[in-house]
């Protein structure tokens, strides 16, 4: 079991032709994901790493049956991409690109909460269900099934953590990279009550960064669904005013600080361990040393 | 982006707001004879990127030209908050009746714009925010609809106010928003926003934000940005491509990723270090990319020793590495270096930085140790 993706998600790729999308695609095939065809208007009837290209998304949904869709599309034209493939009917859907126009998006993601449809990003790493499904970026090789589910704001940070999870022998059930973007198709919020009914999900790290109120609504809802979660949250020294690379890293006046992040979680009965080590302490307290298989 | 008042008031006036008769000036000089074009009292205003400019003396009255001379003169050149200020806003001093507060922003809960107006203006909203929020009406657009006639109203209707006030409020509503989405804005405030002893309604600040991400389409703000604003070597990053933040710390930081980099600010700050900067060098950087970044952290004087932290999905270890070694090379280093290298080519990295006679650390808190311990003297 995982969550929003499987070994069945068959997988459209937006951008395939172009260099990001290209080398991602053939990773992503390469892990096993079924990738059933690639969208690049007026390439339409090409073949490209050995899967049809199409004109629009619409076509391809038709000739594959594909359910989801992942986004490689510059900037400037991502939000309509994202658009293009929520309107054919795709359920989840996960725009990569980074640097969209906040006026593309807000619209876009409001589209998709009446559509039904999965939106996860923009600017975000994707997501993964180990040894089934990775639609995304990530680097396949160090995730590892198992009980933890795992929503993060940061790409790089989520990988250090599943090198960790995965090395001490937690593995995991799906990892959903919400990205860092001030706004996303994807909150923590919307992947909680997905992992609690999950059964092979038997706990969830959460991994935020300063800005915004993500990781308060989160801690609500995780002490509303009773799931046992650990969070970590990145930016604890930052200065206010400044952006720390994401767009949406940005501690503004009093909101969206560390402090104030941390306190919700621990509030909630949440441990917020500060080091790599300490994450793996805390889900060994929650699950138990893991069982060699 | 940020922009100045100023120039945050001229796109108002573009777009027909009305706005306290002024200009900018440079020099006391040319304060004094915009105060004698405008024949009456004036305040005359420190132009600089940071709040809290009253209270730091950055805001002066003054009765006559020469009065405005003497204030521009004592205001220009004047430190507020570490930034010196080069212009000064001369503008018609208002009689003020009641100051009130309105501003557009992105709600990230809700993932909408959200329209926030308050009578209680001139000072910080978040202030009012926290101690007497019944003071605030926030009316929320539904993006794909716009704004339409029953925001306005509820904008309006949200508090007692004169028939003549709601209306000319209306049409600030109104205006304010065209051009937060004309302009692709992050915010667009007017606080306060005055109704003069004589009845008038007036923006009479104006703070306004762009989105980074939209200024590709908006040639026309870019002769707005201030580069004297900046600090250079934040100027310096932004035109090599990198995402860097000056701090005021003696460790140099340099990693993949927002998040990671953060990760080891708090890391370096958890064993007793201060970092010098925020340095994200981006997914699949090359050699190049890294040799840059290594001379922009080392051109800040205060960097007694550098961190890198590499978690490789997209970028290599390998690339990492020669990047570092060639930088190494080219200049000169004579401070500390701790690579923690982890993921995509690790072990070629490793190989190729242990061959250089290069630190390396197996994990990000052992590296954070190991330069905080080479940077303490």
């Amino acid at each position: 079991m995982s969550i929003l993706i499987d070994k069945n998600t068959k997988v459209l790729v937006q951008g395939i032709t172009g260099k990001e999308g290209s080398f991602h695609a053939q990773q992503m095939i390469d892990y096993g994901t079924k990738v059933v065809g690639g969208v690049t208007p007026g390439k339409g009837g090409q073949t490209h790493l050995g899967v049809p290209v199409f004109n629009t998304v619409e076509e391809a949904v038709k000739a594959t049956g594909a359910d989801a869709s992942i986004v490689f599309v510059p900037a400037p034209f991502a939000a309509d991409a994202t658009s293009e493939a929520i309107e054919a009917g795709l359920k989840v859907v996960c725009c990569i690109t980074e640097g969209v126009p906040i006026n593309d998006m807000v619209p876009v993601r409001a589209q998709a909460i009446e559509a039904g449809c999965r939106l996860v990003g923009p600017n975000c790493p994707g997501l993964i269900t180990p040894g089934e499904c990775k639609i995304g970026i990530m680097p396949g090789n160090i995730f590892s099934s198992g009980p933890v589910g795992l929503i993060s704001r940061s790409g790089t940070l989520t990988y250090q953590a599943v090198d960790a999870l995965t090395r001490a022998g937690f593995g995991q059930s799906t990892c959903v990279g919400i990205g860092g973007d001030p706004i996303l198709g994807t909150y923590f919020k919307d992947c909680l009550p997905h992992f609690a009914k999950d059964e092979k999900t038997k706990m969830v790290v959460l991994i935020g960064e300063i800005g915004g109120s993500a990781e308060e609504e989160a801690a609500a809802l995780v002490k509303e669904l009773g799931i046992p979660a650990v969070a970590m949250i990145a930016g604890r020294t930052a200065p206010p005013g400044k952006q720390m690379g994401h767009a949406g890293a940005i501690v503004s006046g009093s909101a969206g600080t560390a402090a104030a992040k941390v306190k919700a979680f621990e509030d909630a009965g949440v441990a917020v361990p500060e080091t790599m080590q300490g994450l793996i302490e805390e889900v060994t307290k929650l699950l138990g040393a893991p069982v060699a298989n | 982006m940020i922009i100045h008042e100023y120039q945050g008031k001229e796109l108002l006036r573009e777009m027909g707001v009305p706005i306290p008769g002024g200009k900018v000036a440079q020099t006391p000089e040319e304060a004094g004879k915009i105060a004698g074009e405008l024949g009456t009292k004036v305040a005359v205003k420190a132009q600089v990127h940071v709040g809290g400019r009253g209270k730091a003396g950055g805001i002066k009255l003054a009765g006559s030209a020469e009065e405005a001379v003497a204030k521009a003169k004592e205001i220009i050149g004047m430190d507020i908050k570490g930034l010196t200020v080069h212009k000064v806003l001369v503008e018609e001093a208002i009689d003020i009746e009641t100051e009130l507060y309105l501003g557009i922003t992105l709600d990230r809960a809700r993932g909408t714009h959200v329209i926030m107006f308050s009578t209680e203006g001139g000072v910080d909203i978040e202030e009012v925010a926290e101690k007497t929020p019944e003071k605030i009406v926030k009316v929320a657009v539904d993006p794909r609809r716009g704004l339409l006639d029953h925001h306005i109203r509820k904008v309006c209707y949200a508090f007692d106010m004169s028939k003549e006030n709601r209306k000319a409020l209306g049409v600030f509503v109104k205006t304010l928003y065209k051009l937060y989405m004309a302009k692709d804005c992050s915010i667009a405030e007017i606080n306060p926003l005055v109704v003069t002893k004589d009845g008038r309604m007036l923006a009479a600040d104006a703070k306004v934000n762009f989105d980074g991400n939209a200024l590709y389409r908006h040639p026309e703000l870019e002769a707005m940005a201030e580069i004297s604003e900046e600090d250079p070597l934040e100027v310096k990053a932004k035109e090599m491509g990198l995402a860097y933040v000056r701090l005021d710390g003696e460790v140099g930081i340099i990693g993949n990723g927002a998040g990671l980099v953060m990760g080891t600010l708090d890391e370096v700050n958890r064993v007793g270090g201060k970092p010098a900067n925020f340095l994200d060098v981006g997914g699949g950087a090359s050699a190049k990319v890294v040799t840059n970044s290594l001379s922009l952290v080392l051109s800040d004087p205060n960097v007694k020793g550098v961190l890198f932290n590499i978690f490789g999905g997209i970028t290599r270890g390998d690339e990492v590495a020669k990047g570092i070694v060639e930088g190494t090379k080219v200049l000169n280093i004579d401070k500390p270096l701790v690579i923690r290298l982890s993921g995509t080519n690790e072990e070629e990295g490793r190989k190729i930085l242990s061959d250089a006679g290069i630190e390396t650390a197996a994990t990000m808190e052992e590296a954070a140790e190991k330069i905080v311990a080479l940077t303490r003297n």
